[in-house]
């Protein structure tokens, strides 16, 4: 059993707890909101209204109920997300969660659009081709059930009408030629230098060892996403936006 | 890349994929061998592959494919599904992960966040996900069930089944049955009182609730004394089998609570460590049968039952074979519920013997005593979860046996939320030398044919293939296969690690493998290619 409290051991090291406040003040904020631009911003945004990562800027975070699980969460980030953990101080992580906090109480304006117009510009564009909204839809693009809570609505607005301006990861492009000449494209699920694994347009998995291809070519950064922007009239994209600021998830 | 982007954009308007595990695929999973496509690999819970391109001729050549590292840092129980060139699997507690069968790369993982003030006092496992349309659900150590799209391992929805903080686990892999998903809890050491559940797959609403303990009013209540039925137990913590043609359930439960104090629940303490057979589609008890009534030993009846067609006394019957932990093998008729025969297949002191009804003949001697009472076998049991298997090609049932004893010092035991509900501390034999063996029984009578010994009491199920073996692995981290007619020794391979898991068999590229979890490790093994 040495080796299970050896493990434990070393896992402290790095994980820090939540004890030892000190006092929320202006200028504990102050050095938080500095710190929050330098660690954080990138995913969150400068205001914490979110981005590529969740939207901060709500009176309560859904993994982050207490001001101990924020700080645990920015500590150690999240498994499984894009959230990583961070080696700040026990201070410095106080300081980012009490800004944290200070960004749910910001008032922000509500989206223009209606958002039950906006389910339906969500049929008729066509994004449940590529988008999947609690289980409907297709694999190819970042699922948006919970997008709302997630991203602002600035920030949603971009990605429709100029999608490369922030390409999610995981959503590369793939074409593929076998040996025996056959061509296959998709969205890439997983690639290391040896194998690649790639979904193609009707749902089927495909499973390569490199050696097995004759051509791979991954799309680099470019987005599988056309641009809305000559697609949709500004009212539809308004309550295109207001229906995917409401999707606020399954829990 | 210009013409990459335009057959993207084309894909962009293309048909959705539709669901992709039909009910019935399951049903029938016998006729797709290389799918495992429930926990058992079939509904009879048999675990017998009818894979034979790894025979006894060439197991020889069997070699390692890939091999997948959880996270977890727990023992890895989990039985993997395989279908459509997709392996699911859980990585302890509660997270699931999807790998290619090819390469053994994640496709994507499910991470869930637990809570800090978990109480789950038997190990942090998880035994497996059930699969069915498009999602795949994971009853979590947190006693919630999740169900996951099978593409993208994004929650559809999560529902609490019932309160970690009073001692509620959830660590079997659950059942999809028609349009539900079967769900057994665990939680007996904290003085729950059991339940089997049913889910809608499709929305998460709960369709059924059969309690394992009888409520006030309700037939077999007045086996428990006073209000000791509220902390019950006989929990439903392993997966149970399945016969669509009689559409019941055969689920096994777990101990009364407290463990070890029988005079807190004067009576049989019904259905606790009992075999119960539940319709379907209401929840319905339809018949029962108590192995352990009045159990003061922890020796839960949350073995596997396993459905076999074959004659019995002279004529066709649908049998239940289950090798139970209290260290009898028994025989049922699984339409009628009738007791047909049972036989000791390793050491046990707890009973004195059987009567012609199957019911024990206690041996007062074996309760837990301020002075220590001896008993065979352990609480850890002759048996328990991992799984048994079943050749129809040798009509022939495997077991892991544990020949282990301990003994028993009774102490106070007061029911507190969230707290343990033992009642006894346990010392180990002195000058004891515990040992296990696989055991080839006779399945209509409990004969043991061979048996292969081990040095240290397993916790690996079993795997028969039509190839003629039988898989198996012990604590030291040998994988091995025998000869399903002889217990010869064929093939064997060090994992590295101690195996607690289930071995399974799929095809992969049009070849069969053999897969199982050993240390914090999936590995998968197969022939070498083709000259």
């Amino acid at each position: 059993m040495w080796t299970e409290s050896f493990l434990l051991a070393l896992q402290m090291t790095v994980a820090l707890e939540p004890t030892a406040r000190p006092k929320v003040t202006p200028e504990e904020i102050a050095r938080g909101r500095t710190l929050f631009g330098a660690q954080c911003a990138y995913c969150h945004g400068a205001d914490g209204d979110g981005g590529r990562g969740a939207n901060l800027a709500r009176p309560t975070l859904r993994r982050a109920p207490t001001d101990e699980a924020l700080f645990r969460i920015v500590n150690r980030g999240i498994a499984g997300t894009g959230m990583p953990g961070n080696a700040m101080s026990a201070r410095e992580t106080w300081q980012v969660v009490a800004f944290v906090r200070t960004l749910g109480r910001v008032k922000r304006e509500p989206p223009a659009g209606d958002a039950a117009r906006g389910a339906r510009v969500y049929g008729t564009a066509g994004c449940a081709a590529c988008h999947t909204i609690r289980g409907r839809g297709g694999p190819f693009g970042p699922d948006l059930t919970d997008i709302g809570a997630r991203s602002s609505p600035a920030y949603l607005r971009r990605s429709i009408v100029d999608p490369q301006a922030d390409v999610p990861v995981g959503f590369r492009q793939v074409l593929a030629v076998t040996r025996e000449g056959r061509r296959i494209t998709g969205v890439r699920v997983n690639e290391d230098p040896f194998s690649i694994q790639f979904r193609d347009a009707g749902g089927t998995l495909h499973s390569f060892f490199k050696e097995e291809l004759a051509e791979l070519a991954t799309d680099d950064g470019r987005t599988a996403m056309p641009t809305f922007r000559d697609r949709l009239e500004p009212a539809a994209l308004d309550d295109l936006v207001a229906y995917l600021v409401s999707l606020e998830g399954t829990r | 890349m210009k013409a990459l982007l335009a057959s993207l954009v084309a894909l962009l308007f293309a048909a959705e994929p539709s669901a992709q595990l039909t009910y019935d695929r399951i049903r029938q999973a016998a006729r797709e061998p290389g799918s495992w496509l429930t926990y058992h690999g079939t509904y009879d819970a048999q675990r017998f592959s009818a894979l034979d391109e790894i025979t006894r001729a060439n197991v020889q050549q069997l070699r390692p494919v890939w091999m997948y590292q959880v996270q977890g840092r727990h023992h890895v129980e989990t039985t993997p599904l395989v279908f459509d060139n997709v392996m699911y699997l859980t990585d302890p507690p509660s997270d699931v992960v999807a790998l290619d069968v090819k390469t053994g790369r994640p496709l994507w993982a499910y991470r869930r966040t637990l809570p800090e003030d978990l109480r789950a006092c038997c190990g942090n496992v998880n035994r497996g996900v059930a699969a069915l349309g498009d999602q795949l659900f994971v009853a979590t150590i947190d006693a919630h069930l999740v169900a996951l799209d099978m593409r993208t391992g994004r929650v559809r929805w999560d529902v609490e089944v019932a309160d970690y903080k009073t001692g509620h686990s959830l660590t079997a892999a659950p059942l999809a049955v028609k349009d539900k998903v079967i769900v057994g809890m665990a939680g007996a050491e904290y003085g729950v009182r059991g339940f089997l559940d049913a889910y809608d797959a499709a929305t998460g609403k709960r369709a059924w609730r059969l309690w394992t303990v009888p409520a006030p009013g309700e037939p077999g209540h007045d086996t428990w004394s006073g209000d000791s039925w509220q902390h019950g137990g006989a929990t439903t913590w392993v997966t149970g089998a399945f016969d669509p043609e009689t559409n019941l359930l055969y689920w096994g439960t777990g101990n009364p609570g407290p463990d070890f104090i029988g005079d807190l629940r004067a009576g049989d303490n019904l259905y606790a460590d009992s075999l119960i057979a539940v319709d379907a589609d209401t929840g319905a008890l339809r018949w029962h049968f108590q192995f352990t009534p009045h159990d003061v030993n922890d020796i839960d009846s949350t073995e596997i039952p396993v459905l076999v067609d074959t004659e019995f006394g002279g004529r066709p019957r649908k049998l239940l074979l289950f090798a139970n932990r209290n260290g009898f093998f028994y025989v049922f008729d699984r339409v009628t519920g009738e007791y047909l025969h049972a036989k000791a297949f390793a050491r046990q002191t707890w009973a004195k013997g059987l009567d012609p009804k199957g019911r024990p003949i206690p041996n007062p001697d074996a309760a837990p005593s301020p002075n220590g009472a001896l008993v065979y076998p352990d609480d850890d049991g002759v048996t328990n979860w991992f799984s048994p298997s079943y050749s129809p090609q040798t009509k022939t049932f495997y077991q892991n046996v544990r020949e282990k004893g301990g003994i028993y010092y009774r102490n106070d035991v007061v029911y507190q939320p969230g707290r343990m509900y033992l009642g006894a501390s346990k010392r180990a034999v002195p000058d004891e030398e515990p040992w296990g063996a696989l055991r080839a029984l006779d399945p209509l009578t409990g004969d043991v044919k061979w048996e292969f010994k081990v040095t240290t009491p397993p916790w690996c199920g079993l795997l028969s293939t039509a190839g003629g073996l039988v898989f198996s692995g012990t604590m030291e981290g040998m994988f091995f296969a025998v000869d399903a007619s002889s217990g010869k020794l064929l093939w064997r391979f060090q994992t590295g690690g101690a195996i607690w898991s289930n071995p399974i068999s799929y095809q992969a590229g049009g070849r069969q493998h053999v897969a199982v979890a050993a240390g914090n490790a999936l590995l998968v093994f197969g022939l070498p290619p083709s000259p």
